[in-house]
């Protein structure tokens, strides 16, 4: 117990911790997505997936749990060393320049300033989320549909919510700003965990932006193709 | 050259303080960025007005002494170089320059453009150092090191402990300052019996001298005179884990 409130209350303790949880959320992000590409597949696919999903029962809860509990932990986290680091500038500097001479370490300097900002809009966008697709407040006329085998028609709901311009537009705009948080983050958890193997550091970091790329165009894609009529054919 | 200078004026660690400008004639562009300062202050002494504050003491880049915020940067424009080795030819004719002290809640200002950094000596004390009797001095080779790590070692080692690092970071974060004394011990045999309490000790004391965190801007870095890279922070990072999981942490 003592190690575990010295590893909190420490600084180092307490990046490594933003570091791991943004690592969690990073995966299930991932997953989440990939999970999502069903859609690609068809009606029955999606419906499938989906019902699978939700036979987990308690292990479902579980899991959602679990994410809750990250999320809590990275934000409060982030926020308490994000006031912290305030405090210790009490008084700005009259010219602020960046020391850094090379545009793309001024552009992630930019990213870094912007985590609190775009960490809140990607909690708003969460909860818009989650009153999109698992409570039906936001397209309320596309939820609760059954497909022909009786199962909740997940399918038609996100080609529904999709076709609708703003909801479309909220979606490209949040994973936009999710992107530029992981701009930083990415790389930024690597140096917060301590990786500085000489080879496997490059190799790690290219894996990380390959997934950062996936992330952004894979969750901006369904949206848009769908909102442009690619998706589905003939639909 | 002919320079507007704006220059923080600061009575004391109380008052607030204020950029105050001067106009300076008469540089040469041989001359370093602080014996433009010592022209300066020789005409503000003898018109009777207060001298400008400023650190310094060895001139030659390796005392950390001599401070200075120079247009947001800390030592001023030029990468790899401390303020004392700055010089004017890097400025031209009819420049503003404005000069602030280091700002953080950790270095208070003690007066116009010096402040007091001795937050650094307090964690200095809670670990940055070995424990050794020292006679006399032992055969060369009796402990063999690595060059390789003896080339860590020494990059780490060129830290001044000037500040800067501090003066940079947005967040006034220690961490490369810290993770450059810690990697210091950490690659030399003779480092390694303190080698888990010594990180323990010096990032705790970081933590209660009132610095903020890394959040990996990388500012330090690029401020550094010594250009001290940020990896030794990833490998501070680490040392601290390591020993957080070492029964050294029941001992400290
Ligand atoms: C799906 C959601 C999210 C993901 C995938 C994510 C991911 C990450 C990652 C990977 C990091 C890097 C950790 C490091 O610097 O070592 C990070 C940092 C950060 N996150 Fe998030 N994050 C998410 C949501 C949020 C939210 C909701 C907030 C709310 C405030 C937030 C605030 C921050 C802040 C302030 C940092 C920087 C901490 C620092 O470097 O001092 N994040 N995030
Ligand atoms: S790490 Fe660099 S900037 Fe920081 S105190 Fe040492 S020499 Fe100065
Ligand atoms: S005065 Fe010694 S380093 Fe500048």
């Amino acid at each position: 117990m003592n190690r575990l409130q010295r590893l909190l209350n420490s600084s180092v303790g307490a990046k490594v911790m933003v570091a791991t949880t943004g690592l969690l959320l990073f995966g299930f992000v991932i997953v989440h997505l990939l999970g999502n590409l069903q859609i690609y597949r068809g009606q029955e696919a999606m419906n499938s997936y989906a019902k699978m999903l939700h036979d987990l029962g308690p292990l479902l809860w579980l899991a959602r749990l679990l994410l809750l509990a990250i999320f809590v932990v990275h934000l409060g986290l982030a926020i308490r060393l994000h006031r912290a680091n305030r405090q210790a500038r009490p008084e700005p500097y009259y010219v602020q320049h960046t020391a850094h001479r090379e545009p793309f370490h001024q552009r992630r300097v930019k990213a870094t300033r912007m985590m609190v900002i775009t960490g809140v809009v990607i909690l708003l966008f969460v909860l818009f989320h989650l009153m999109h697709f698992t409570f039906g407040w936001i397209n309320p006329q596309a939820y609760g549909k059954h497909d022909e085998a009786g199962r909740h028609d997940v399918f038609g709901m996100v080609i529904s919510g999709f076709q609708n311009p703003a909801i479309t537009l909220t979606y490209v705009v949040a994973m936009l700003l999710l992107g530029w948080h992981l701009f930083h983050g990415a790389v930024s958890t690597l140096q917060s965990l301590g990786l500085t193997h000489p080879v496997w550091r490059p190799v790690v970091e290219k894996v990380l932006w390959a997934l950062l790329i996936f992330v952004v165009v894979g969750n901006c894609f369904i949206p848009l193709s769908i909102l442009l009529g690619l998706w589905p054919p003939g639909g | 050259m002919k320079l507007t200078l704006h220059i923080w004026r600061q009575p004391d660690r109380n008052s607030p303080g204020r950029l105050v400008t001067y106009q300076l004639d008469g540089v040469s562009p041989d001359m370093s960025f602080l014996e433009m300062l010592d022209l300066l202050n020789e005409q503000l002494a003898s018109s009777g007005q207060d001298p400008v504050a400023f650190d310094h003491d060895c001139r030659e880049g390796i005392c950390g002494m001599c401070s200075l915020v120079i247009n947001g940067v800390p030592h001023g424009p030029l990468q790899g170089t401390t303020t004392c080795q700055l010089h004017m030819r890097h400025f031209r004719d009819g420049d503003h320059i404005y000069i602030e002290p280091f700002r953080a809640k950790a270095f208070p200002v003690i007066k116009d453009l010096v402040v007091d950094r001795s937050a650094f000596d307090r964690i200095i004390e809670a670990g940055g150092y070995i424990s050794t009797n020292v006679g006399s001095a032992p055969e060369a080779n009796t402990i063999p090191v690595p060059k390789e790590e003896a080339d860590t070692a020494f990059d780490a080692a060129t830290c001044i402990g000037c500040g800067a690092c501090v003066a940079a970071c947005p967040n006034a974060s220690a961490m490369l300052f810290v993770a450059a004394k810690v990697a210091h011990f950490a690659h030399l045999p003779h480092g390694q019996p303190e080698r888990r309490r010594r990180v323990l000790r010096m990032v705790e004391e970081m933590d209660r001298q009132g610095f903020g965190n890394c959040s990996n801007y990388e500012e330090c870095e690029a401020a550094c005179p010594k250009e001290i890279s940020v990896k030794f922070i990833a490998e501070m990072n680490r040392e601290y884990l390591r020993a957080l999981c070492s029964p050294a942490a029941d001992q400290v």
